[in-house]
C-alpha cells in the first residue's frame, strides 16, 4: 500500500538556488551610510555559483559592512540583493540562513563549554527536546566529514579544540543549516600554514560540490592561491572585479590603496654588532599554574632584527610582557650587559625604558593607547616624566606635549594631524603610527615590537616597516613578534620559532620558507 | 543527641532550606542566561509582603502565592528592562530593587494595616502540612518510621515543589532546546544571535522564571514558614541564596546541597542555645551568625574556584 500524500523524505525547504540561475549572489546598487560616513556606495557585484570569490580592501573599505548587510546585521539604505536570481529581503540572520547563506566570522561565534554537537544544533534544533536533534546532527556531521575532509570529534568540548578545528565547527554549523553560500571573514589569520592549507582543501572540496565561497582577506597571496575571481573595494566602493589568473598581487595592492605600493621591503644586509639583548633560561608560570615560557634562550645584536614566529598563544605575548616589564619571570636577561630585574621593584615598564628598552605592544588598543585620551596625551605616555615635558617641579608642560605631537604627526604622516583628537578616532594604522612614533623617537637601544601591522592598512604597513628597518640600520636591536609569516620573512635578519613556550629552532630567512617554518610552528622539530 | 532530636533538626533543615532553594534556583536561571541578579532579596521581600497581605485579606493562601509571584515578576520586569533592554548595569539595577522592596513593603504595609509594617497574623490563608499516605501507620516502625512520618511527611506543598524543581531544572537546562539556548546566551550571546535566535527574548524568559521562583520563595516565608509578613523578614536570605549558587557552581543538584547546608546551620542555631564543646562554650549569637559567616567565606572565593557564566553581567551589544 502506498503511503498517502507526497511528503518528500527531505521534508525541508526548497533549495535556495534554482538550478538555472547563473549567479549565486547578485548585489545591485547597495548603499549604506552611518551618519556622515558612507560605508558602502552604490555597490554592484555578481558572484558566480560554484566559485571561490575573494574580496579584498583596506580596513574601513566597507567589506565588513557589505557582508553584514548580506547576513542581516544591517539593512542597506538602497539597493537590491538577489540570491540565486531571486530578489530577497534579509532583515535578520534568520533570513540570511533561510536564504542559504552561512557566515564564518573572524572571531568565532561558538559557545566554548558546549560540545561540537551542541554548537552545531544551537538555533537549528528540530524540536523542544534535544535528543532527536543531537542524533540527527551526529549523522549529518559524519556525512560531512566523509564528504569534505571536515572531521571533528562531535563530542569534543569546543574550548579544548585547536583554532583550526574550531573553525571547522563553524563551517559545519553553516553546512548543517544547508548553506549554499559560505562567507569567510579573514579565515586564516589565526591558522598555521598547515591548517590554512587544510582549510583551502576543504573550501575547494565545497566549491567542487557546487557551493559558493566568498573569501574576505587582506592576504593577497591567499587570494592568488585559491580564488577564481577577486573584487577590490576602496573607500566604500567596488573598484574592480577581475578573474584571479588575470591579475597580480601588485596590481591588487595598487587597486586597494589607489597608488603604487611596495609589497616587499627594501632592505640592505644587516651589519650586526655587539649583543644588546641576552635572554637565558627565561621561564614563566601563570596564575593558573600553566607554564607559558619553558626556558627561553635567545640574543639580539645591535643592528639586527630577530623575528619571533609562531601561532598566537605559544608564549610570544608572555615573552614581550616579561621583557617590557609587565610580567614576572625567572631566568636571566641582560641588556647591554646589565642584568634587568625580572622579579623585584625595578621590574616595571618605567625602569625598562630607563634601560633603553622601548616597546610597541601587541594589543595597541589595550596596552599601547588610552583610546579616550587625546593623541597628544598618548604621545607622552611612559615618557611623561621626561624633562622636556615638564614646566616646573609641579606642572607638566602640555603645550610642549602638543607641539611634540604635532611634529610627530608631520614626521610620521599621521592622519588626521589633529593632536586634540581622541586616539579612538584614528584608524588602526594611524593609531599604530602614534605608538611607533612615541617609541622609536626615544632612540632606544632595544625595540620590542609585537604584531606591528595587525589590522593596519597596506599603505601604513609599508611605512611602519620602513621605520623599523631604519631603526635597525641606525644600529639598534629589534625583537619582532608577529604571527604574519610574510612579515617575519621579509623583515627579519634571523628567525626564531616559538611553540608551547619554547624556541623550536632558529633559521636564516634566506635558508627557510613557509613550509619549514610551519612545521616548527606546529611543534615538529626541524 | 538522641535520634528524635536529629530528626527534628533535619526536619527544620528542610523547612528552612526551602526558601533558599527556591531563590537559589531563581538566581540559577537568571545567571545561567547571563543576567546577574543581586535583587533576589528584594523580590523575595516584595513577594513575602504581598502574599501575606493578600492571603490575609482574601483568606486564600493560593491567591496570596499568586500575588507574591506577581510582585516578584513586576520587579523582575524592571530588572529585565534596565539590564537587558536598556543595557544598564545589572548590579546597580539589583541593588535598586532591593532598596525599593525594603522601603515599599514597610510603607505600604503601614498604610494598609497600621501595624508598624507587618501584616496581621494569618490564621487561615496559610499553608497546611501535607501528610503523606501511610504516615500514621508507619510511624511506629523503628528508625524508618520517624524518618518517613516526621521528616519526609508533613511539609507544606511548596517544600515538595521546591525539591521537585531541582531535577526538573536540571532536565530543562540540559535536555531541552530552551535550556541549550539559555545556557548559550549566558556563555556567548553572539553565538545565539548569529544563529538567528533572539538573545533578548531568551534573557527575558530566564528573568521571568527567576521572578516566578523568587515569588514562591517569598510567599513561602510569609505563608508557610511564618504566619504573616514581618518587616525585613527575608533577613539576607537572597544573598545567602546567591552564595549558595556560587558554592554550587550554578548547578541545580549542587544548589540543593548548598541550600540544605545553609538550612542545617540555621536549624542547629535555632535548636541549641549555647553549645558546650568542653573547652569553650559557643554562644548562640555565634551559631546564628554561622550562615552569614559561611556566606562571606564562599563569596570571598575560599571554597574552590567557581567560574561564572562567561557572559554574566554583560549586556549584549551586537558586534558588527
Amino acid at each position: 500500500m502506498e503511503p498517502l500524500g507526497g511528503v518528500s523524505p527531505d521534508g525541508g525547504r526548497p533549495a535556495a538556488v534554482a538550478p538555472s540561475a547563473p549567479w549565486a549572489i547578485e548585489l545591485r546598487g547597495i548603499s549604506k551610510a552611518f551618519g556622515p560616513v558612507q560605508a558602502n556606495r552604490d555597490i554592484s557585484i555578481r558572484i558566480a555559483r560554484g566559485s571561490i570569490h575573494g574580496i579584498v580592501g583596506e580596513n574601513g573599505a566597507g567589506k565588513s559592512t557589505l557582508m553584514s548587510i548580506l547576513y542581516g546585521f544591517y539593512r542597506a539604505d538602497a539597493g537590491e540583493i538577489l540570491i540565486g536570481g531571486r530578489p530577497v529581503q534579509i532583515p535578520d540572520s534568520q533570513a540570511a540562513i533561510r536564504a542559504g547563506i552561512g557566515m564564518v566570522f573572524q572571531h568565532f561565534k561558538l559557545v566554548p563549554n558546549f560540545t561540537v554537537l551542541e554548537n552545531v544544533i544551537l538555533g537549528a534544533e528540530d524540536g523542544a527536546l534535544l535528543r532527536p536533534s543531537l542524533t540527527r546532527a551526529r549523522a549529518v556531521l559524519a556525512d560531512l566529514a566523509r564528504e569534505y575532509d571536515l572531521d571533528v570529534d562531535p563530542n569534543a568540548v569546543v574550548e579544548n579544540l585547536s583554532v583550526g578545528h574550531q573553525q571547522r565547527v563553524e563551517i559545519l554549523k553553516a553546512l548543517f543549516r544547508r548553506a549554499d553560500i559560505l562567507i569567510l571573514d579573514e579565515p586564516t589569520g589565526v591558522l598555521t600554514p598547515d591548517e590554512a592549507d587544510h582549510l583551502f582543501r576543504i573550501l575547494r572540496g565545497l566549491r567542487d560540490q557546487g557551493k559558493t565561497i566568498v573569501l574576505i582577506t587582506h592576504k593577497l597571496r591567499e587570494i592568488m592561491e585559491i580564488t577564481d575571481h577577486v573584487s577590490v573595494m576602496r573607500r566604500g566602493q567596488m573598484v574592480a572585479t577581475v578573474p584571479t589568473p588575470e591579475t597580480s598581487p601588485e596590481q591588487l595592492a595598487e587597486l586597494m590603496v589607489g597608488r603604487k605600493v611596495l609589497l616587499h621591503v627594501d632592505k640592505g644586509p644587516a651589519a650586526p654588532g655587539r649583543t644588546v639583548l641576552q635572554v637565558e633560561n627565561l621561564a614563566l608560570t601563570d596564575a593558573q599554574g600553566v607554564q607559558r615560557l619553558r626556558g627561553i634562550n635567545l640574543h639580539v645584536r645591535a643592528g639586527e632584527i630577530l623575528g619571533i614566529a609562531g601561532v598566537a598563544g605559544n608564549g610570544q605575548s608572555e615573552l614581550l610582557d616579561v621583557l617590557g616589564g609587565y610580567a614576572r619571570a625567572t631566568g636571566r636577561v641582560t641588556v647591554n650587559g646589565v642584568e634587568i630585574d625580572l622579579t623585584g621593584r625595578t621590574g616595571d615598564g618605567r625602569s625598562r625604558r630607563a634601560q633603553g628598552i622601548a616597546h610597541v605592544p601587541e594589543d595597541r588598543q589595550v596596552r599601547g593607547l588610552i583610546l579616550d585620551f587625546a593623541a597628544w596625551e598618548n604621545v607622552g605616555f611612559g615618557y611623561h616624566h621626561a624633562p622636556e615635558y615638564q614646566k616646573n617641579a609641579l606642572f607638566m608642560d602640555n603645550d610642549a606635549l602638543r607641539a611634540d605631537c604635532a611634529a610627530k604627526m608631520a614626521r610620521f604622516d599621521i592622519r588626521p594631524p589633529i593632536p586634540a583628537l581622541a586616539a579612538r578616532n584614528f584608524s588602526g594604522g594611524n593609531q599604530q603610527k602614534i605608538i611607533v612614533a612615541r617609541e622609536i623617537e626615544r632612540n632606544p637601544d632595544l625595540l620590542l615590537v609585537g604584531q606591528p601591522t595587525r589590522g593596519v592598512d597596506i599603505g601604513a604597513i609599508e611605512f611602519i616597516h620602513k621605520q623599523i628597518i631604519a631603526l635597525r640600520d641606525a644600529g639598534k636591536a629589534i625583537l619582532l613578534v608577529s604571527v604574519e609569516l610574510d612579515e617575519i620573512l621579509s623583515l627579519s635578519d634571523r628567525i626564531a620559532v616559538m611553540f608551547d613556550g619554547r624556541i623550536m629552532g632558529e633559521r636564516l630567512p634566506s635558508e627557510t620558507n613557509e613550509r619549514d617554518l610551519g612545521l616548527l610552528m606546529a611543534g615538529m622539530a626541524g | 543527641m538522641d535520634f528524635a532530636t536529629l530528626i527534628q533538626i533535619l526536619d527544620s533543615t528542610l523547612r528552612l532550606a526551602t526558601p533558599l532553594l527556591l531563590a537559589c534556583l531563581a538566581g540559577l536561571y537568571s545567571e545561567r542566561a547571563g543576567v546577574f541578579d543581586i535583587g533576589l532579596e528584594g523580590k523575595m521581600l516584595a513577594a513575602a509582603f504581598l502574599s501575606g497581605a493578600v492571603a490575609f485579606v482574601s483568606g486564600s493562601v493560593w491567591l496570596g502565592v499568586l500575588a507574591g509571584i506577581g510582585a516578584s515578576l513586576a520587579l523582575s520586569a524592571v530588572h529585565g528592562l534596565a539590564s537587558i533592554t536598556f543595557r544598564g548595569n545589572q548590579l546597580i539595577s539589583g541593588v535598586a530593587i532591593n532598596f525599593l522592596a525594603s522601603g515599599l513593603t514597610v510603607l505600604v504595609g503601614q498604610n494598609w494595616f497600621e501595624l508598624g509594617g507587618r501584616t496581621p497574623a494569618l490564621t487561615e490563608g496559610r499553608f497546611q502540612p501535607i501528610t503523606l499516605p501511610l504516615a500514621e501507620t508507619l510511624a511506629p516502625v523503628p528508625v524508618l518510621g520517624p524518618i518517613y512520618s516526621d521528616l519526609i511527611s508533613g511539609h507544606s506543598a511548596l517544600v515538595y515543589l521546591a525539591l521537585a524543581l531541582v531535577p526538573a531544572s536540571w532536565w530543562l537546562l540540559n535536555r531541552t532546546r530552551f535550556g541549550l539556548r539559555l545556557r548559550a546566551v549566558g556563555e556567548n550571546p553572539a553565538a545565539v544571535d548569529t544563529a538567528g535566535v533572539s538573545v533578548v527574548g531568551i534573557r527575558f524568559a530566564a528573568v521571568a522564571i527567576c521572578g516566578v521562583l523568587c515569588g514562591l520563595a517569598g510567599a513561602y516565608l510569609a505563608t508557610a514558614l511564618s504566619a504573616g509578613f514581618v518587616k525585613e523578614m527575608t533577613a539576607g536570605r537572597g544573598y545567602i541564596a546567591l552564595a549558595a549558587l556560587i558554592f554550587a557552581k550554578w548547578r541545580p543538584f549542587a544548589a540543593m546541597g548548598a541550600c540544605l547546608l545553609f538550612g542545617l546551620l540555621e536549624a542547629v542555631a535555632n535548636r541549641f542555645q549555647n553549645i558546650d564543646l568542653g573547652v569553650v562554650v559557643l554562644p548562640v549569637q555565634f551559631m546564628q551568625a554561622l550562615p552569614y559567616i559561611l556566606t562571606v567565606v564562599i563569596l570571598a572565593g575560599f571554597v574552590g574556584k567557581a567560574i561564572p557564566p562567561r557572559a554574566g553581567g554583560e549586556p549584549y551589544v551586537k558586534e558588527r
